[in-house]
């Protein structure tokens, strides 16, 4: 279906089934039941999730692809914002032609430090990469280029906004004074009451979740292509590649702009959903996120960054929440002294410590499933396969013959 | 002329900090091939030993006063440092005002376990991974690391004072027979002297000694040392610690300049990278001589007549000269042939 083979459509299917089905899976939990608590089924985080998702799976074709690791991409994130929020300022809230304003100047920042950082590899791109998103942090809190031009471009450490006095070209008394599309706002949610639940369906949401589809199905066509090939060729050995004549820089470029796209459509993204633009977005913290996402959820893997960003925005909000009152809850079955103890035990890597958790998640991932989320499940599902053999039919072990290798 | 000299100066402290920090990351780099991201992490928790040291000193008794009451109209309650009381009131305050100096004593042996524990719990595990696993792995217990010291020590700076009898400042204007004051605080160079000292010890040891010398013949050839039946790994895990102790002295010993808090490591950490990359991958003195001259370009472009006319420079003239010298020269500064090169 739609020139994806079997495997690919099942991925395609159930990343749109999450999708759009998100606003019920993320609120299992009754409304103001004690598990209230866990549900994420609010906009704005959701938004979060699939703007992130985006962002990961841009950074995982370049980074699970061609193995070249960037620690800047986190600049294209914050130069989409700020291409966002300037369309908002000149010509008005509707959120298009910032969006696209937003990929283009993302792609232009993209092929020139691209075409610069790409004639180092190893831990030389790294370095490369890293020294030209700080730079590009440091102007723009600085706003080194408004003093050139005259007006503010960035400005600085307050964040780009939108102010009345703006011209917004295109805005009329009629539209919404807040990002919209052709006049339907982003922040308008309708909240369905079901019994003890209550559903958000937010307009921007579900905006944001088409382009996330369109950008996994974009992907999936990536992967799959003789392009996706030659990228996954440079991973493997590029050295091999050059000897037989073939200059894989073009390759490698396109991938890292097409990566840097992706990261400026997330931005733009961000920036229609909250009208907001500040320097902390391109920070070199941001960046490793957005590698962090990418490797727990599996790097190389088409799912995996998706699952990667999910994740830890999930845990990054949930586990934020959960204090000292919470875990009395939890462990309030226990007698009082072994309840304080377990209390004691588990309040560093909780509420505030969180960031102690991602870390160690981090290490546990890097050291023993260097394939993320995804090689965990799959090893899994292995142990499930074999204990079927072990029950034994003859039949089974010869549908798992001729099924191709998985890969 | 005067305006030079007191940039230079202020470049030293600075620059001796990133000159010790890549140090430490080069000779874990030339001995193990290991991309330590965590290596700021290291300068962090040195930093704060010092504020360690200074809180087990200053632990004290309280004591009720008979006599003396406070503003409320309670009996004065008085803190004594046990120190004071072991040793006698001024001996006591002296040891307390030199607490961080101490603090070297308390850091080596502290700094050298964890770079071995570190080295032989991890980091062995990683050298057939390639680079960015060990990037990686490292970036993730640099995050552990960091938050692990804010769990215990907050997120707030510490200020960790530096010795009363260096808290002043020498004016280099009156030393040098200028008519203008050029004031530079006393700590500053003893950090510059410092940082001399080991960067001296270092190259010492790697030039003068057995070890040493068994040391760089690794570095160049691993495989030749192995087969003459000298057990490298072992001396290479040796030189790891003493690279975590030198990024951890260096941290000591900054902690008057800049109160110590969670995430310093990181903020040095990032630009010792450029500082190494600048140098040269695997050169020890390309190190040290490009942390110097990056500590005093960034302390040049922090100048108020430059900052007015272009504001941010100082964060970006070091990833601007970093670019430039990478792309010129790849090898950096002093870089060795058939080092990391690909």
């Amino acid at each position: 279906m739609l020139g994806i083979g079997k495997r690919d459509t099942t991925l395609l299917i159930v990343v749109t089934a999450l999708a759009l089905l998100a606003p019920f899976l993320l609120n299992p939990f009754p409304e103001g039941s004690a598990m209230a608590q866990f549900n994420a089924g609010y906009p704005d985080l959701m938004q979060r999730f699939v703007i992130f998702g985006i962002f990961a799976i841009g950074f995982n074709i370049l980074f699970g692809l061609t193995g070249y690791l960037s620690f800047g991409h986190a600049a294209f994130l914050g130069i989409g914002s700020y291409a966002a929020v300037w369309m908002f300022k000149l010509l008005g809230y509707n959120i298009l032609p910032g969006m696209v304003l937003s990929v283009i100047v993302s792609a232009l920042f993209a092929l020139l430090i691209g075409y610069i950082s790409l004639r180092r590899s190893g831990i030389y791109f790294s370095i490369l990469t890293l020294a030209f998103a700080q730079m590009l942090f440091a102007i723009a809190y600085s706003d080194l280029i408004g003093r050139f031009v005259g007006t503010s471009i960035t400005n600085g450490e307050t964040g780009l906004q939108v102010y009345n006095s703006d011209p917004q070209y295109f805005h009329s008394v009629d539209k919404p004074n807040i990002p919209h599309l052709f006049g339907q706002e982003m922040q308008s949610t309708y909240t369905l009451d079901a019994g003890a639940w209550s559903f958000d369906f937010n307009f921007g949401y579900y905006f944001c979740a088409l382009i996330l589809i369109a950008m996994f199905y974009l992907a999936i066509r990536i992967f799959r292509s003789p392009f996706g090939l030659m990228l996954r060729a440079v991973k493997s050995n590029q050295q091999r590649m050059n000897y037989t004549g073939l200059n894989t820089k073009p390759y490698t470029l396109a991938a890292f702009v097409i990566s840097g796209m992706y990261a400026g459509l997330a931005g733009g993204l961000m920036a229609s959903m909250d009208p907001l633009a500040g320097a902390e977005r391109m920070q070199w913290t941001a960046s490793g996120e957005v590698v962090l996402m990418t490797i727990l959820g599996g790097a190389g893997t088409l799912i995996g960054p998706v699952l990667g960003a999910g994740f830890i925005k999930y845990f990054e909000n949930i586990f934020a929440k959960i204090n000292d009152n919470v875990l009395h809850g939890w462990f309030a079955f226990l007698p009082d002294g072994l309840e304080d103890m377990m209390v004691t035990l588990v309040h560093p890597f909780v509420g505030k410590g969180w960031h102690l958790t991602l870390g160690l998640m981090f290490m546990l991932v890097v050291i023993f499933l260097p394939g993320g989320l995804v090689e965990g499940g799959q090893r899994i599902g292995k142990v499930f396969r074999r204990r079927d053999e072990k029950a034994g039919s003859v039949e089974s072990d010869a549908a798992e013959q001729r099924k191709p290798a998985a890969e | 002329m005067d305006a030079i000299l007191l940039q230079i100066l202020n470049g030293l402290d600075k620059g001796s900090a990133y000159a010790l920090i890549a140090l430490g990351l080069t000779l874990i780099f030339g001995t193990l091939g290991v991309v330590n991201f965590a290596h700021g992490a290291l300068f962090m928790i040195g930093a704060f030993c010092s504020v360690t040291v200074q809180r087990i000193l200053t632990l004290s008794t309280e004591t009720v006063s008979e006599t003396q009451k406070d503003f409320l109209g309670n009996p004065l309650k008085i803190q004594t440092p046990y120190v004071e009381g072991w040793f006698g009131p001024e001996v006591g305050s002296a040891i307390i005002s030199w607490s961080v100096p101490l603090a070297i004593v308390f850091a080596v042996p502290v700094m050298l376990f964890i770079g071995y524990a570190m080295e032989r719990g991890l980091i062995k595990h990683f050298y057939k991974r390639p680079h960015a696993d060990q990037i990686l792995v490292t970036f993730g217990l640099a995050i552990v690391l960091q938050e692990v010291i804010k769990y215990f020590y907050g997120a707030n700076p510490i200020p960790t004072p530096a010795p009363d009898a260096f808290r002043g400042s020498l004016d280099f204007g009156a030393l040098l027979g200028l008519d203008v004051s050029l004031a530079y605080p006393y700590w500053r160079l003893v950090y510059f002297g410092f940082s001399a000292v080991i960067i001296g010890a270092v190259f010492a040891f790697l030039q003068f000694t057995t070890f040493g010398m068994v040391v760089r013949a690794g570095m160049a050839d691993r495989e030749t040392v192995g087969l003459l039946g000298i057990n490298i790994d072992k001396r290479f895990t040796i030189m790891f610690g003493i690279a975590a102790a030198v990024a951890g002295l260096a941290g000591v010993m900054y902690a008057p300049i800049n109160s110590p808090n969670y995430h310093m490591g990181m903020d040095f950490l990032v630009l010792s990278f450029v500082v190494v990359v600048v140098g040269g991958m695997g050169s020890l003195p390309g190190a040290v001589l490009a942390g110097f001259l990056l500590g005093i370009l960034e302390s040049f472009a922090s100048m108020n007549e430059i900052k007015a006319y272009l504001p941010g420079i100082d964060q970006i003239i070091i990833y601007l000269v970093a670019i430039i010298i990478l792309l010129t020269r790849p090898r950096g500064l002093m870089g060795r042939k058939g080092v990391m090169e690909e």
